[in-house]
């Protein structure tokens, strides 16, 4: 194990723990990756250009990009709040909604999307009390943004979370004792502090929600150019054996995540530098 | 004088109001979906709820994701702890990649982790096409439905496994082989005990997501009737056919299942915490022990 240049240990076991890790990596993620990059070597520019130039693709890829950042952005207020609310209050039943925080992440997406869309249908629970003031959510965008939300909310509150826990109360203390208002002290002393995570929290969201399929296609009604999503693009081009066009709207959707979060990396990394968080 | 009170508490009116905007905002994005989906499944009463779980459409999807799941866990759960056991023992260049590459699963869109596969495995590749001029079909199969499965909850265990080991150290597992303990008598009577919490939640958490898993399987799936189709995709046909009692009643054992593994994860975290906290009160309890002993022998 030259080649890994390990570090001596007497612990025993790590070729063989090596050896099974590489082998099932190689096979369940590189492979497949492997051959994802092939195909788009393959296919040219061409081919590209062909399926980009088609307007209902790029209405698609707009929309699953932009449902999914106001998503993030209503998670993140309202992942702060409940982070917040569960850290630092206590009041009954605050043990059973920090439990259920994570019903996003075990609930089935099939499931969480025609519970969604059973509640906001025209005749579903929600649905029925929103018709008469002329606000449609299901088969909308607007339904769309509620599903993510669903789904992204845990990942806010579980990285704001224990940075909430560890914050030392000394510092909050010590800002009121210089005469700071509880405002200013939420502002200038707590937000920048969870800035970075608040940040972490609401790109995880982000990145999931924009791939997010199973939870949205019951309730965004797939009408084209309207609310049909980049994953459904996917999957309706495989229907039809156009094998090339889903593969060219993949690589575009796994570009474009993976400029996002390098974005969102930088931004953080400024952040934490310019708090003196990160050090 | 006006006594100036200390701001670093807010007050009773605010903490009252940011409680409630946070229940209702919890109940309705959480307790809501989780209502209607009971309540839709019994919306025609229990006998209508049981017919469509027996129904044999329904059975035969149980039945396939009961073995997907099968499949895929044993093997996840033997990968999960390989890569825990390289990542938090031992030092190694590359040991950030192999961190990151076990990551990336999540970070891919189902349909896309799905897409890869049919671009793998398909008729029109050469490993697809060679699989099955040997009589192995992988995808529109069984199998092509256990590798999505594993692919999508291939990192859990390893996730699970690695901070907790990395935060246990290796000092008991070095211990147990200076005494003379083989490499496995190590691994099962040390480490074992040591982790089986954190690999309880990741084979719960595994279990769950393999179970419900949609966008992926979809794709792998060509929803060839009584042979392809899992619960999830089961439910989406049912809905499709506006059979919202099935839809719902098939929805409610995976809200069910989802419930079950909140409760289980709930139950883990406290055992663990049980477990750090009883490991801290011993250390605190021996270092008083410790101390007293020493003040006896100066004095």
């Amino acid at each position: 194990m030259s080649l890994l240049n390990r570090q001596y240990s007497m612990l025993p076991g790590f070729r063989l723990a090596f050896g099974v890790s590489l082998f099932w990596l190689g096979l369940i993620v590189l492979l497949p990756f492997a051959a994802l990059i092939v195909s788009t070597a393959g296919m040219g520019w061409g081919a590209f250009a062909h399926t980009l130039a088609d307007g209902r693709v790029l209405a698609s890829i707009r929309l699953s990009f932009a449902t999914s950042l106001c998503a993030a952005l209503i998670n993140s207020a309202f992942g702060l709040l409940v982070a917040w609310v569960l850290v630092r209050y206590s009041f009954p039943g605050r043990r059973l909604f920090d439990a259920m925080i994570d019903l996003p992440f075990a609930l089935p997406t099939a499931v969480a999307g025609i519970a969604l869309t059973g509640l906001y249908a025209p005749s579903g629970l929600i649905g029925q009390w929103l018709e008469p003031l002329g606000l449609k959510v299901a088969f909308t965008p607007l339904g769309i943004v509620v599903a993510l939300t669903f789904i992204g909310l845990p990942f806010v509150v579980r990285t704001v979370e224990p940075v909430l826990q560890g914050l030392e109360k000394e510092w909050e203390e010590a800002a009121s004792c210089l005469g700071a208002s509880r405002w200013q002290i939420a502002r200038r002393v707590l937000l920048p502090t969870l800035l970075p995570s608040l940040l972490t929290g609401a790109a995880l969201a982000f990145a999931r929600g924009a791939g997010e399929y199973g939870s949205v296609i019951f309730i965004a009604g797939n009408i084209p150019r309207v609310s049909e999503i980049a994953p459904l693009i996917i999957v309706a081009k495989l229907d039809q054996y156009d094998l090339h066009g889903a593969t060219a709207v993949a690589v575009v959707m796994l570009a474009i995540s993976f400029v996002c979060l390098l974005l969102i990396n930088a931004l953080q990394w400024r952040v934490a530098r310019r708090h003196g968080v990160g050090r | 004088m006006v006594e100036r009170q200390l701001s670093n508490r807010e007050g009773r009116a605010t903490r009252g109001l940011l409680i409630l905007l946070a229940i209702l905002f919890l109940a309705l994005f959480l307790l809501l979906p989780l209502y209607v989906v009971f309540q839709q499944a019994l919306s025609q009463g229990l006998g209508l709820y049981l017919a469509a779980l027996a129904d044999s459409d329904a059975r035969d999807a149980i039945r396939l994701t009961l073995l997907a799941t099968s499949v895929a866990l044993p093997l996840n759960l033997v990968f999960g702890v390989c890569a825990a056991w390289c990542i938090a023992r031992f030092e190694f260049r590359g040991k950030s990649l192999l961190s990151t590459l076990i990551d990336l699963p999540f970070s891919v869109s189902p349909v896309v982790a799905g897409l890869m596969y049919v671009l793998l495995f398909g008729v029109h590749s050469p490993l697809g096409g060679w699989l099955e001029a040997h009589g192995l079909k992988v995808v529109f199969s069984t199998a092509g439905i256990v590798l999505a499965s594993v692919f999508v909850t291939f990192p859990f265990v390893a996730r699970e496994l690695i901070p907790l080991m990395q935060s246990q150290g290796s000092e008991e597992e070095q211990a147990a082989l200076v005494l003379g303990a083989s490499g496995w008598q190590t691994f099962w009577r040390v480490t074992v005990p040591n982790i089986k919490w954190g690999l309880l939640y990741g084979v719960i958490l595994t279990n769950a997501r393999a179970m419900g898993e949609f966008g992926a399987v979809s794709v792998v799936s060509g929803h060839i009737r009584g042979e392809t189709i899992t619960l999830p995709l089961h439910i989406e046909i049912l809905y499709n056919e506006y059979n919202f009692v099935g839809a719902f009643a098939c929805a409610s054992l995976l809200t069910l299942l989802a419930l079950l593994t909140l409760l289980a994860k709930t139950l883990v975290e406290w055992r663990q915490h049980r477990a750090t906290v009883r490991a801290g009160e011993q250390t605190l309890d021996l270092r008083a022990r410790a101390l007293t002993h020493l003040n006896r022998e100066s004095a």
